[in-house]
């Protein structure tokens, strides 16, 4: 159902998209706009979540709170990848440059590796809690780089646009461009959400896995203590 | 529609997060059939959940 509407949703984006007039003076690159600011988006707001469930992880110890933070590491830092790369496509025409170390395009370069830091994290400590609390901190730490990053373009001198939709006053943008790029955002949003609710299945099904494992060795032991052979474990 | 001089830009982007997206979806389908698979070898070696309920069970 979730599936569903996102593609529908996509398929009626990437529409209107395609069908979006060229801007008076990028020209036709602004399509790129359609794509990379909702990657942009999300890359903050994957974090945003994986800091709510940090605070869950740390103050209420719900199981699932580092269940759901770990499942949404690998897709944001798919998102914040993409907005990267698709900001570097559309600045080496409209900039000059592929690439500038302002404010802006570095902290969101510090917040994927900060990503790729996390599930490396996570993979390093065999012991799933020691992992997750670990994670949470560093996750919460992570978190202050967030306004850094929407409120860069502000704080100093960068070749970035300033914010042009989430802003006081409203958003600048031509109703023709700021309706196909508000239905890609909730397309994505919705990309996200059953992406992530599906990595967070397959995260129980890996810690079921593991449980039950850590249960067959210990049946292995305690067997092989009472002096009966590992091989006739199977029977068991 | 004509996508201008900057063309081969406009459509790298496009296919890129295509790309990405799918390589995403195509990478969650299979974690999801590797664990199913690695539960149903540990259920059939005789370890069950304490419930009694499947291991692949996800409900």
């Amino acid at each position: 159902m979730l599936a569903a509407a996102t593609a529908i949703l996509l398929a009626i984006g990437l529409y209107q998209s395609a069908m979006a007039p060229d801007d008076y003076q990028q020209g036709a690159t602004v399509k790129i706009m359609f794509i990379h600011v909702p990657n942009a988006w999300l890359s903050m707001f994957v974090w945003s979540v994986m800091s709510v469930a940090a605070l869950g992880t740390l103050v209420w110890r719900h199981p699932l709170a580092d269940v759901a933070a770990k499942a949404a590491a690998p897709i944001g830092a798919a998102f914040t990848f993409l907005a990267l790369v698709t900001g570097s496509l559309w600045g080496r025409p409209m900039w000059g440059t592929y690439w500038e170390w302002d404010a802006r395009l570095t902290s969101v370069l510090i917040l994927f590796l900060m990503y790729l830091g996390l599930m490396a994290l996570w993979r390093a400590v065999e012991d799933p809690s020691r992992a997750a609390r670990a994670a949470a901190v560093l996750t919460l730490v992570g978190a202050i780089n967030i306004p850094i990053i929407k409120f860069s373009v502000d704080w100093w001198n960068t070749l970035h646009q300033p914010a042009s939709v989430l802003r006081m006053g409203g958003s600048t943008l031509d109703k023709a461009f700021l309706w196909p790029l508000l239905v890609m955002a909730i397309a994505f949003s919705l990309l996200f959400i059953t992406l992530h609710l599906a990595a967070m299945r397959n995260e129980i099904l890996r810690r079921r896995v593991r449980s039950l494992q850590m249960m067959q060795a210990s049946r292995v032991s305690f067997t092989s203590e009472a002096g009966a052979g590992p091989k006739e474990i199977g029977a068991a | 529609m004509s996508l201008g001089p900057y063309a081969s830009f406009i459509v790298t982007s496009y296919l890129l997060v295509a790309a990405v997206v799918l390589l995403l979806i195509v990478w969650i389908i299979a974690d999801y059939r590797r664990q199913q698979a690695r539960l149903k070898e540990i259920e059939a070696s005789g370890i069950t959940r304490r419930s009694g309920r499947s291991a692949a069970d996800v409900r």
